[in-house]
């Protein structure tokens, strides 16, 4: 990095990397984020997750300065959002592909790295190992016009590396791709994760979220409603686990339905699902039927609530409580 | 106000835009040939059949090519980059708003500056003659500045509609070129004329022009060079003003 007296790197500040306190947007009369306050640590992956409209996008978009706030305060790496010094150490991976598709993906490449001041011979190396990364190395002279949705997006994610950024922002950097680009985004994002960067993603991906992130954050009606590890809000929120079972015989569910902390049970012939906010009376009260009706047992399983679940729950309890 | 050493730093940012708009939008061929036939036809159409001698001829050409070069591409940059959402992937870097401008600025300035070749070669080839080529070189870079500054002040609607700004900019434009002296020097104009192509700051580089090529110009070079001067920084303070206002509502 080419280091200029107001590089922000020379003065990083100590502090979590992202400090939002009452971030506050309104679009006309319409409130998108309202007071929403959290704290995201370095080298923190952090997932902020929402439906449609819920106010995900515009606080990315505040945070990495393509909009201001109305009101609250929003710090990224100790800097006021949308300042020359946050934007300096943040990369940006938005929504919606956006390189200069007249241009090749190496001079998309270098012309982010002149944006953000990177020495020439560290940005060629840089741009080298980030097209490789996502296999984009031998289209690297083609015009980005000539690009599918999922390179376009797998060259994004490089426009966002080559300044060498402290935290990165992502905006549903995998909806719509196959799965082999989403894997090499999945896998990027790991890497840059073991460097100790922080890592802000939204998504509408479960799994994505469950899988990646540290703590995730829901938002709804732009209001946040959680914020916690994924395992605490699937066990918090979504109480209701599924106790699968197979039997070797046909039983109905209406003899399940009557074991102890049974809430429901579906199924059919010798395979059920039982929903229970107590897995573990449900297990023994089934060992016990099981041997009381001399039965075999041949598989079972237990599923605790998922992250969907939670998110489904949460965000309801919010559109219907208000 | 910024110190010194930010300005210096997005001055070298500004390069980089500069250097993508002239890959992205001059290198066009219809660009280029818009930049060299458009203000060729305009003035063969009207000199055509006319007794005039080269030295009279060639600085009117040389201040459309110009004018028109340099006032081509730069309005429509805003909202080509909004409509691709280019401009976003801008904001998200670390460069101010008159970063961006200054980018797009240069560009049309460097396109404006070489395009400006074409007529003075012509003029050379039919034999018009350049008696202060220094002071000509320095009234097209200023004048390319005043001009490139003036196409930045037509893109700042919000707008993603490149054709919007075309046709704002075409209104201004070509008003302009016909009360500027270009073809008919300023001293053969009517009085009410005077007053108006005083306005025009197309006028004081077709002047220098004139001057620069042997001819006799209206008004002093003390004046003309000055004034472009003084209109580049007016124009550019007005450009980045209106952009800081218009640019978030196009992200």
């Amino acid at each position: 990095m080419n280091l200029s007296p107001t590089d922000p790197e020379e003065t990083l500040k100590d502090g979590p990397a992202i400090h939002v306190e009452g971030l506050t947007k309104y679009y006309g009369d319409f409130l998108a984020v309202d007071h929403v306050s959290f704290d995201v640590g370095r080298g923190e992956l952090f997932g902020f997750l929402g439906p449609n409209g819920a106010g995900k996008t515009t606080t990315v978009r505040v945070l990495t300065g393509i909009i201001k706030a109305e009101g609250g305060t929003g710090l990224v790496m100790g800097f006021p959002a949308g300042s020359l010094q946050a934007k300096q150490l943040s990369g940006v991976v938005p929504e919606q592909a956006n390189a200069y598709i007249d241009l090749s993906a190496w001079n998309n490449l270098m012309l982010m790295a002149e944006l953000y001041r990177v020495r020439i011979s560290e940005a060629k190396r840089r741009a080298e190992a980030l097209l490789q990364e996502v296999g984009l190395y031998e289209k690297k002279d083609n015009l980005v016009k000539t690009f599918s949705l999922g390179m376009r997006k797998r060259l994004i994610l490089c426009l966002a590396l080559v300044g060498g950024p402290h935290i990165l922002f992502l905006d549903e950097p995998t909806s719509g791709l196959d799965v082999q680009s989403t894997r090499l985004i999945r896998e990027t994002l790991r890497k840059f994760r073991e460097e100790g960067k922080t890592i802000f993603l939204t998504t509408h991906n479960m799994d994505e979220a469950s899988e990646l992130c540290d703590r995730v954050a829901i938002i709804n009606h732009g209001k946040l409603v959680a914020i916690d590890t994924p395992e605490k809000l699937r066990i918090g929120a979504g109480r209701v686990h599924v106790v699968e079972i197979g039997f070797e015989e046909a039983v109905t569910p209406k003899t399940l339905s009557q074991l102890p902390n049974a809430d429901k049970v579906e199924g059919a012939g010798n395979k059920m699902r039982i929903y229970t906010e107590n897995p573990c009376s449900l297990v023994a009260s089934i060992v016990d039927f099981t041997r009381s009706h001399s039965l075999t047992m041949v598989n079972l399983n237990i599923q605790p609530p998922s992250l969907e679940e939670a998110f489904i729950r949460l965000t309801q309890e919010v559109g219907h409580g208000g | 106000m910024a110190d010194s050493p930010i300005v210096f730093d997005q001055l070298t940012r500004s390069l980089a835009i500069a250097k993508k708009d002239l890959r992205v939008y001059y290198s066009q061929g219809p660009v280029v040939i818009f930049g060299i036939l458009m203000p060729a036809f305009l003035f063969l159409a009207y000199f055509i059949g006319r007794q005039m001698p080269v030295n009279s001829l060639i600085p009117g050409l040389l201040g459309m090519a110009v004018f028109f070069t340099a006032t081509a591409v730069s309005p429509v940059v805003a909202p080509w980059e909004t409509q691709a959402r280019t401009l976003e992937r801008l904001a998200s870097c670390p460069v101010s708003v008159w970063t961006i401008l200054l980018g797009d600025m240069l560009a049309s300035v460097i396109f404006g500056i070489v395009i400006s070749l074409v007529p003075i070669l012509v003029g050379l080839i039919v034999g018009a003659s350049i008696h202060h080529p220094f002071i000509l070189a320095a009234g097209i870079v200023l004048a390319a500045f005043c001009f490139s500054s003036l196409a930045l002040i037509f893109s700042f609607p919000a707008t993603s509609s490149p054709a919007t700004i075309m046709m704002l900019s075409s209104l201004v434009k070509f008003p302009l070129v016909f009360i500027s002296g270009v073809f008919m020097p300023v001293e053969g104009l009517p009085a009410w004329a005077k007053v108006i192509a005083s306005l025009s700051p197309l006028t004081y580089f077709t002047e220098v022009a004139r001057y620069c090529m042997g001819g006799t110009s209206y008004y002093p070079l003390s004046l003309c060079l000055p004034l472009l001067l003084v209109a580049t920084v007016l124009f550019w303070g007005i450009a980045v003003s209106l952009h800081n206002r218009t640019l978030p509502k196009r992200l």
